[in-house]
């Protein structure tokens, strides 16, 4: 028999007041500022100037590029380094839409990542042949081999690109507003579609993967059906990110659409941030443009400083940023793990703290199911 | 007869590729490490030999003097300093690491040495071939590094076979914890495995910037052709490496012939075919992803 959450849950109800608690008040806070900041970053456009709008559109799709990554890689337990695919396949899908096929730019970024969705699945038949650092080098290859492609198709502008000339239909003023927006919106998704796909028995499965993947087969969960959803949810919404970064700098060349600089960027944000927390890569990534942002003059030196900070984490505190402050107070912003609670029925005495990891350190008081 | 060269060029190639790939397979059969910084560190290597002759005024052969048992050095130094700590947690974090240190190391070259291409002059031998039939034609270079390429793997084949180290490296790839159950020092495998992966790796850097020019960034590229190699061949299987090598040598001569960009593009395709049609690899045993 299957045993959903809400059953679980509907235990609670009976025997020895056990409770499974997910909501918290720090959960509540951390979505509706979550929520007000994107309020007041929405209307930014009526008040902020251009060039104000075109860094957070940056800082936007660097949010979004890096959670998709956190859910792939923290989640789903692939560690691709062929992310890059996905973003030049979305540029060069918004590219062919909005210009050859007359669709308009802002309705071509969502078809855009369709196309990637739907390139992403052929892809899986090749790389999940693959564990481990084998997957991480085969995404690579098949970036690789995408970007050689369009490298040899005239039709794309081959090693030259081709510029975004749809745009023009729209003034200035007006398409900047759009794109900003349209970012925000791609960018904050992002972060709310890991959140409640984790809180799904999906996210549930895959959490119980990432954990112990013996144990979760045994289980009965599908495995790779789950692995299999994450990648394409985790492609298109990439290659949706990468048709909104064109659409801003409106130009597509092939070497900077498909650079692993962009799986780069994602890695080394996710890794500041914390690895598998999906508030790991807003963290990461307002660390991330404040550091390149300090750096940009001085060259090379932006990518070394970024790398060493990179691997450090990864050997010194490899949850991240996030993983150090939950050290200190385990606070959970957003509520994706349950808790189980022993006490009288109505006491959420003590919300908010958290065992770090599901119900390995209850709270105390708190008595593990016999 | 450009086909027959075409294919004989390749295969030469191959035992350059086999010299990337053979320290990867290392890495990868002793630490279940699949470094990301192994092409870079094969890049740096022909950089510092690059020095080396700029500064002593020595040809490029004699540089490997220093290069190899540097770069076996700071291998062992790596892995004992920074990714013993992360190798045996979880595979996600060496991954982390290794890519780091290749962003790292990419642009501290570049930094160091600017975006220019360099190569190694090594007194015309680079150029020097011999003809074997009126078309066909074989070049000094290529055949020395397929014979240097085939005395590597002879000579780890015979390592791995013979010798106590040897033994401890096959131990502790079939089963790293009765291995440190059996008193086997299990970090200075590691060390060592590493160490060798480096210096095999910096043979081929050396041979590679004789060969060609080189830039800051060919490392992925390297890096790609050595998994690549590594997967066709099969995993554990070191002549299979050879063979592997010599496969995406001759697809990419091939699509070279057929037409100049699509040189590396046929060997990526190739690769994925046989990941699609004999995921094991040709000589890999079944069952070992």
């Amino acid at each position: 028999m299957r045993t959903s959450p809400r059953d679980v849950q509907a235990g609670r109800q009976g025997g020895a007041g056990l409770r499974i608690i997910r909501s918290t008040p720090a959960g509540r806070i951390g979505l509706s500022a979550l929520l007000t900041a994107t309020a007041v970053l929405a209307t930014l456009p009526s008040w902020a100037a251009p060039s104000v709008l075109r860094a957070w559109v940056v800082v936007l799709g660097l949010l979004s590029l890096a959670s998709m990554w956190n859910l792939l890689a923290g989640f789903g337990g692939m560690v691709s380094i062929g992310q890059q695919a996905f973003v030049g396949i979305g540029a060069y899908s918004l590219l062919v839409l909005a210009d050859d096929r007359g669709v308009d730019p802002f309705l071509a970024v969502p078809l855009a990542g369709l196309v990637a969705a739907a390139a992403s699945l052929p892809v899986a038949a090749f790389v999940f042949r693959l564990r481990g650092g084998y997957f991480a080098v085969g995404t690579w290859v098949i970036a690789e081999t995408v970007a050689l492609a369009v490298l040899n198709n005239q039709a794309l502008g081959a090693g030259n690109g081709r510029s975004l000339r749809a745009v023009g239909d729209y003034g200035i003023e007006t398409r900047q507003h759009l794109t900003f927006w349209l970012a925000l919106a791609i960018g904050v998704g992002a972060v709310l579609v890991v959140v409640v796909l984790l809180r799904t028995r999906l996210g549930l499965a895959l959490q119980a993967v990432r954990d112990d993947e013996h144990g979760a087969r045994a289980l009965g969960i599908d495995v790779v059906r789950a692995r299999l959803i994450v990648w394409v949810l985790a492609a298109g919404w990439t290659g949706m990110t990468g048709a909104l970064i064109y659409l801003s700098l409106l130009r597509v060349q092939p070497e900077a659409a498909f650079n692993v600089q962009w799986t780069a960027f994602m890695i080394f944000i996710v890794v500041i941030g914390g690895v598998g927390n999906p508030a790991g890569p807003i963290v990461g990534t307002a660390v991330f443009y404040v550091l390149r942002d300090q750096l940009q003059d001085e060259g090379a030196w932006a990518l070394i400083v970024l790398g060493s900070v990179a691997m450090a984490m990864a050997v010194l505190a490899p949850q991240g940023i996030t993983g150090l402050l939950d050290r200190v107070r385990p606070v959970q912003l957003f509520p994706i793990r349950r808790s189980l609670w022993r006490g009288p029925a109505g006491d959420v005495r003590g919300g908010g703290r958290w065992p770090r990891r599901g119900l390995g350190r209850p709270p105390p008081g708190a008595t593990a199911p016999s | 007869m450009t086909w027959v060269n075409a294919v004989t060029q390749g295969i030469l190639l191959g035992g350059l590729y086999a010299l990337f790939a053979t320290g990867l397979s290392i890495s990868f059969g002793v630490m279940r490490l699949v470094n990301l910084a192994h092409g870079d560190l094969a890049v740096l290597a022909a950089f510092v030999s690059w020095s080396i002759v700029d500064r002593l005024g020595v040809g490029p052969f004699a540089t490997l003097a220093l290069v190899v048992p540097a770069l076996g050095l700071g291998g062992y130094l790596l892995q004992r300093g920074v990714l013993d700590f992360v190798v045996s947690a979880d595979p996600l974090r060496g991954i982390l690491v290794t890519f780091g240190l290749a962003v790292v190391l990419q642009n501290l070259l570049l930094e160091h040495y600017s975006a220019n291409a360099k190569g190694l002059d090594a007194g015309g031998l680079e150029t020097a071939s011999f003809r074997l039939t009126d078309q066909l034609a074989v070049g000094w270079l290529p055949l020395l590094t397929l014979g240097v390429a085939v005395a590597v793997l002879g000579g780890l084949s015979a390592f791995l076979r013979w010798t106590r180290t040897g033994r401890a490296f096959r131990a502790v790839a079939d089963d790293l914890r009765t291995a440190r159950l059996m008193g086997i020092d299990t970090r200075h495998v590691f060390g060592l495995a590493m160490a060798l992966a480096l210096a095999t790796v910096a043979l081929g850097g050396v041979f590679l910037g004789i060969r060609t020019t080189f830039s800051p960034g060919a490392g992925p590229g390297l890096l790609l052709v050595a998994f690549e190699a590594v997967i066709i061949g099969g995993l554990g299987s070191l002549w299979g490496t050879l063979v592997g090598a010599m496969v995406i040598g001759v697809a990419q001569t091939v699509g070279a012939q057929i037409e100049p960009g699509w040189s590396i593009l046929l060997g990526h395709l190739v690769f994925l075919a046989v990941l699609a049609v004999r995921p094991q690899g040709l000589f890999g045993r079944v069952g070992r992803t």
